[in-house]
């Protein structure tokens, strides 16, 4: 027989003034199960409490029903109560007597009525709660940060100061991303390789930190804490630890092709590093452009390597590593305008460039020497034209949001033209100004009133040559006219948009992400840098366009995250999770997809079946696919439970039977 | 509630009928907006009785079908708007679920004004006042859930259990 005792709270006069406390103590002893019930002023209060633990002891109660205000408010404070005692504290439920009875009617009769109904809804329940144990799960000191972009950098070291030894994971030869090719920073207009640099030699000097470049993330499996990473290093056909950057083989490889980081507007050989300032500082060899891999002739660089670093043989190599935490940090692509923007030529003229290719055209080291010249004929434009969001906020042809950085290093670029072209003239489309951060509006201001760039307000319908010249054919939706420019070059602030890859890398580490590829996070204001699994958190233009201040601000988020969660031995998760009965699965799989989480999967279950003399007395073995819930992993919403044909599934603490109980109650 | 007799509409005796509704509400958004509804001190019918589950993907539909029977004159399944999911994407399954269960209740020959599903987020307290008013008022006219209600035995034969 189960003892059921019930606790009814006055809250001072919070609940007594609507709810008649001690008639419902008295009726409750009537309910099933009940053989003790008490009305207190203040339940919560220590003498309260006191009188909980006592009449556990006093009449061996084994369920502790409370009827007082919200389990949001007292369910911990009374849980922790129980657990003073002899009692699981799952074994007590609360009954909402003030929150959801009596601050919201003034009936006394009715509200009394309800609160009795209330409190038998929770007896019911509680009689069928079982006793449940949170389950302890190892953390695994060490972090993953996967894309070597600011973001990842920034990460990284945050969290390598702390003492904990971080892997940073990098696809490209070399760490860095965007910022890399980027000239000079608004709003301040410091170089960005000055800021940037120092950052990279230090994560890869950091005693902490292991950069694991031209690598790329295979699968993870496990969960918080404890997470098992495969880890795809590609072969690069160059040893690491042989080689010593001296960039001989770079010189005097014959093959060449466009260089990625120059934007395509210069070459760079086969084997390569992509920047002189790469780290780490070991080329790689592209094996589609080598002329060895493609002729089967030439091994120069190998002849010509003191090092004896070259090897042709290299294969890709997989390894896993075991990590607590993950920080993905794998950033943005950009737009690419040239199969959508019919009207502004599809691509087919040089002289339309993008932000990008800007960045490295009045680049000191980028492919004119940083003096700006148009890739058609290198002659010094006298008239750019820019336009602003070319693939934002364009719900047709690109994206409806906005790429938040566009219009200021629009302002930038403009700036930078008159600044460094004599009698240049820097006209800029555009649909709004935003400038939503520190000293930007003073910095577009700048623009405007110093450096003399003309801005116009509207879109730019057509871009066409004529005798060499590009033709701009726009409006100007203030004064209410048609606009024809004749210019020199084009640049288009193409948006930001997700990795092409982003989707099935979402999978792969089972985060989501939004409808526009960008990564979710777990809530839009309150926790910005967790994703709904647990462990894993975000850094960077992953999650949604951001400048650097904010991808930098996000990345030293996470990484206290991180540190918070590995400066824990162990963690403890919520008992409240899904439990499959294996006796009645019958391994269907209709709760696999369901788990937002991919906590559910299938298992093979091998196991002796008697009951046919023909089996003889040992039985036979037989095999069959079950579900397995994974503790690390289920959250508790319980959605598979009611996906499960079989009725095998269940949620611990809101079993169906629970519920129903409440259900009958009445 | 289950011995109020069954044949009796108390809507022709003259004074007001309150329904009984059970209501499943997430604990994240749909609970917490009804505690604040609460700590704002909004008043509304004593119509409600509510079960708190993690999230309104937990409702099993046949929660909602045995609430039918044992006598409730509506149910209410509330949950965290959409894309709100404390759970990510526990509430698009709820919102699949209840379209098929609506059409359900019409096959079944149940007004399906005694079901609904909304979505009331944690800060939206008076939302929560508002619909449970709203729906006390749209189940007044329809009189006492008779259909699908478990049939006692003291109206079959007099014998009781
Ligand atoms: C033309 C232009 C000019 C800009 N100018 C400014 C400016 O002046 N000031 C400013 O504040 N912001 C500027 N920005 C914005 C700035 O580029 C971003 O804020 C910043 O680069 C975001 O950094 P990130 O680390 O998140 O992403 P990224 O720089 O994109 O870095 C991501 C890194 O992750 C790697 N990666 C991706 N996927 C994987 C994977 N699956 N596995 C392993 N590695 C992976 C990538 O190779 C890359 O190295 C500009 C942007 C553009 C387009
Ligand atoms: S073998 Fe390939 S990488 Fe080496 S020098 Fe020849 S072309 Fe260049
Ligand atoms: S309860 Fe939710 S989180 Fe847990 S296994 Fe089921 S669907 Fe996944």
């Amino acid at each position: 027989m189960k003892k059921v005792g019930v606790f009814v709270c006055h809250c001072g006069t919070n609940i007594s003034q609507t709810v008649n406390c001690e008639h419902l103590a008295e009726v409750a002893k009537d309910m099933p199960g009940v053989v003790f019930s008490t009305e207190y002023k203040y339940m919560c209060s220590d003498p309260g409490q006191t009188m909980i633990k006592k009449a556990i002891e006093e009449h061996n109660l084994d369920r502790v029903v409370v009827a007082a205000c919200s389990p949001r408010m007292h369910e911990a404070t009374f849980r922790k109560c129980l657990s003073g005692t002899d009692l699981n504290p799952y074994l007590l439920e609360i009954a909402n007597i003030r929150e959801q009875c009596s601050w919201v009617h003034s009936d006394k009769n009715k509200a009394t009525a309800k609160a009795e109904d209330l409190i038998s809804m929770s007896v019911a329940k509680a009689l069928k709660n079982e006793s449940l144990t949170p389950s302890v799960i190892p953390i695994h000191k060490r972090a993953l940060v996967i894309g070597g972009g600011i973001a990842g950098i920034q990460a990284a070291l945050d969290i390598a100061d702390t003492g904990y030894q971080v892997d940073l994971l990098e696809r490209e030869p070399s760490i860095g991303g965007k910022m890399a090719q980027i000239d000079k920073t608004f709003p301040t207009m410091d170089c960005s390789a000055c800021i940037l640099t120092p950052k990279m030699v230090d994560a890869s000097q950091h005693p902490n930190i292991t950069i694991i470049a031209s690598s790329e993330v295979e699968k993870v499996e496990g969960y918080v804490g404890n997470f098992d990473v495969t880890i795809r290093r590609k072969a690069t056909c160059v040893d690491p630890i042989k080689c010593t950057g001296c960039g001989l083989c770079s010189q005097k490889c014959p093959a060449k092709t466009d260089s990625e980081f120059e934007c395509g507007m210069s070459k760079r050989p086969a084997i390569y590093s992509p920047f002189p300032q790469a780290i780490p500082n070991i080329p790689i060899i592209d094996q589609t452009a080598c002329r060895y891999f493609q002729t089967g002739k030439c091994k120069i660089c190998q002849r010509i390597c003191t090092a004896d670093a070259i090897n042709f043989e290299d294969q890709d190599e997989l390894v896993t590593i075991r990590y607590g935490a993950i920080v993905v940090a794998t950033g943005y692509a950009l737009y690419d305008h040239r199969d959508k923007y019919g009207e502004y030529g599809y691509g087919q003229y040089t002289d339309v460039i993008t932000g990008l290719d800007f960045e490295r055209l009045v680049n000191a080291s980028g492919p004119t020497m940083g003096k700006i010249k148009r890739p058609s004929d290198g002659q010094e434009p006298k008239t750019v034209v820019f336009i602003k969001c070319v693939g934002s906020r364009d719900a047709t042809k690109g994206h409806e949001y906005c790429s938040r950085a566009c219009c200021m290093y629009t302002a930038k670029h403009a700036t930078m033209v008159r600044d460094k072209i004599k009698d240049s003239q820097a006209i800029v489309f555009y649909m709004d100004i935003r400038t939503p951060g520190k000293n930007y509006e003073e910095f577009y201001l700048r623009a405007v009133e110093e450096y003399g760039v003309t801005y116009v307000r509207g879109r730019v319908s057509r871009i066409y040559m004529e005798n060499g010249k590009l033709i701009i054919q726009g409006e100007d939706t203030i004064l209410g006219t048609q606009v024809i420019v004749e210019a020199d070059m084009v640049v288009l602030a193409t948006a930001m948009e997700a990795q092409p890859d982003a989707t099935e890398f979402a999978r792969k580490l089972g985060i989501t992400f939004d409808q526009n590829n960008f990564f979710n996070e777990a809530h839009p204001k309150l926790r910005p840098v967790e994703t709904f699994a647990a462990g894993i958190y975000l850094a960077g233009a992953c999650q949604g366009p951001k400048d650097i201040p904010d991808t930098v601000a996000q990345a030293g988020a996470a990484a206290a995250k991180v540190v918070a969660l590995l400066s824990k031995d162990e963690m403890t998760t919520e008992p409240i999770i899904a439990d499959v009965n294996i006796n009645r699965c019958s391994g269907c799989g209709f709760c696999v997809p369901v788990c937002p989480y991919k906590a559910i999967s299938l298992k093979t279950l091998t196991e002796r079946v008697h009951g046919s003399v023909a089996w003889g007395p040992t039985g036979r073995e037989v095999t069959r696919q079950v579900a397995e819930v994974n503790k690390g992993l289920c959250q508790g919403c319980g959605a598979c439970t009611v996906n499960c044909r079989a009725s095998a599934l269940d949620l611990l603490g809101f079993t169906n039977e629970q519920i129903l109980a409440e259900v009958d109650a009445l | 509630m289950t011995n109020q007799p069954l044949a009796d509409n108390p809507n022709t005796s003259g004074q007001e009928w309150d329904p009984k509704i059970l209501v499943f509400a997430c604990q994240y958004c749909t609970y917490a907006g009804a505690d604040l509804a609460g700590l704002s001190r909004l008043q509304y019918p004593t119509t409600t009785r509510v079960i708190r589950v993690p999230c309104s993907g937990r409702t099993n539909p046949q929660f909602v079908i045995r609430a039918f029977q044992k006598g409730f004159d509506g149910v209410l399944v509330a949950g965290c708007h959409p894309g709100d999911c404390h759970f990510a994407t526990g509430n698009y399954f709820t919102r699949r679920r209840y379209l098929l269960m609506t059409r359900l209740m019409e096959f079944v020959g149940m007004d399906p004004r005694r079901f609904r599903v909304c979505w009331i987020s944690g800060s939206e307290g008076p939302k929560f006042q508002q619909v449970v008013t709203e729906l006390t008022d749209a189940i007044r006219p329809l009189g006492p859930n008779q259909k699908l209600r478990d049939i006692e035995p003291s109206v079959i034969g007099g014998i009781s259990r």
